[in-house]
């Protein structure tokens, strides 16, 4: 016993060692997910970031109705990647929402334009506000929220094609 | 051939890397101090221990990113309105977990971390000193 007793300290720092070592060969992901999911959305009223589409306001995402609220800007190159997953996604009948970063009208119109636009409404977050106050960290980053405002799932980054279908899940779960 | 090379170089040094910045403005308190010189030190003070997001390892204080900078008008607004700074810390800490605060919370698990050490000097000493007490017999 007292023998077993005298390699607790080894092992101990054996243990230590080992997180260590383990924190420097795999480094934390560098993305931060939101502390939101499972939360109602925050208050927040955005104007319109263009002329053709309404602003968003949170009551937006309390209309019974799961939607997706795709946080992007024109300046963000994986938001163009996104940009014909999104399309997929409004064809399929997911209603999205969408908050431009720092953006500037014409910026946003030109993007539209060239990447296709899936969005019913579009607030414009000037210097990202909303987007704090949402605890998303970056563009493009995609929130799954429920009829009754709660938001259900963050997705970080661009949706990619292998993502379909758990965002879909997701907005059926949410109903 | 010199010279090509010599100008090809003086060119890559005076071009600018691309980076995912957007065309607008910085946010109106990023890079302004506020009027009163409490609260700028209150909203400093509180700036320099909260975790830029996208520039990991630097504080908001510390960062040019844009993001920080919001951060940064963000906070020098809501104190500007009287808001405490611990309140906006919680805040933040609400939205993006412990993860966003250099001044982490006390918590269960922070006990261990201050703990630990003691207890395994404690154990340290006991066997170094049942051992010299052998020793000595």
């Amino acid at each position: 016993m007292r023998k077993l007793l005298l390699w607790v300290p080894l092992m101990v720092f054996a243990l230590f060692a080992g997180v260590l070592l383990r924190g420097l060969i795999a480094p934390e992901s560098g993305t931060i997910s939101s502390k939101m999911v499972g939360k109602a959305v925050p208050d927040f009223t955005l104007p319109a970031a263009i002329a053709s589409h309404p602003g968003l306001s949170s009551a937006d995402l309390k209309s019974g109705k799961p939607v997706l609220l795709n946080i992007f800007a024109s300046w963000c190159l994986p938001c163009a990647t996104e940009a014909p997953i999104l399309l997929e996604l409004e064809k399929q009948g997911v209603e999205i929402h969408a908050i431009a970063i720092r953006d500037k009208p014409e910026d946003v119109v030109a993007f539209l334009r060239q990447h296709g636009d899936p969005y019913a409404r579009i607030g414009s977050d000037v210097s990202s506000q909303v987007q704090i106050s949402l605890g998303s960290s970056g563009v493009p980053e995609s929130f799954v929220i429920d009829g009754k405002g709660i938001v259900r799932m963050q997705h970080l980054g661009d949706i990619r094609a292998e993502d379909v279908p758990k965002i879909l899940a997701a907005l059926k779960a949410a109903e | 051939m010199m010279i090509r090379g010599l100008i090809l170089l003086i060119l890559a040094g005076l071009s600018a890397p691309v980076l995912a910045d957007s065309r607008m403005d910085a946010a109106p308190y990023a890079y302004v101090q506020l009027k009163d010189p409490a609260k700028e030190r209150q909203a400093k003070e509180l700036m320099a221990t909260i975790r830029c997001l996208v520039c990991q390892g630097q504080s908001i204080a510390d960062s040019d990113a844009e993001m920080a900078g919001d951060m940064r008008s963000l906070i020098r607004e809501r104190i500007e309105k009287g808001e405490k700074p611990e309140a906006i810390r919680a805040w933040l800490v609400e939205r993006y977990g412990d993860w966003v605060t250099y001044a982490p919370p006390t918590r269960g698990s922070s006990l261990v971390l201050w703990g630990l050490p003691l207890v395994l000097l404690m154990f340290g000493t006991g066997l170094a000193m049942s051992r010299i007490r052998r020793k000595a017999r």
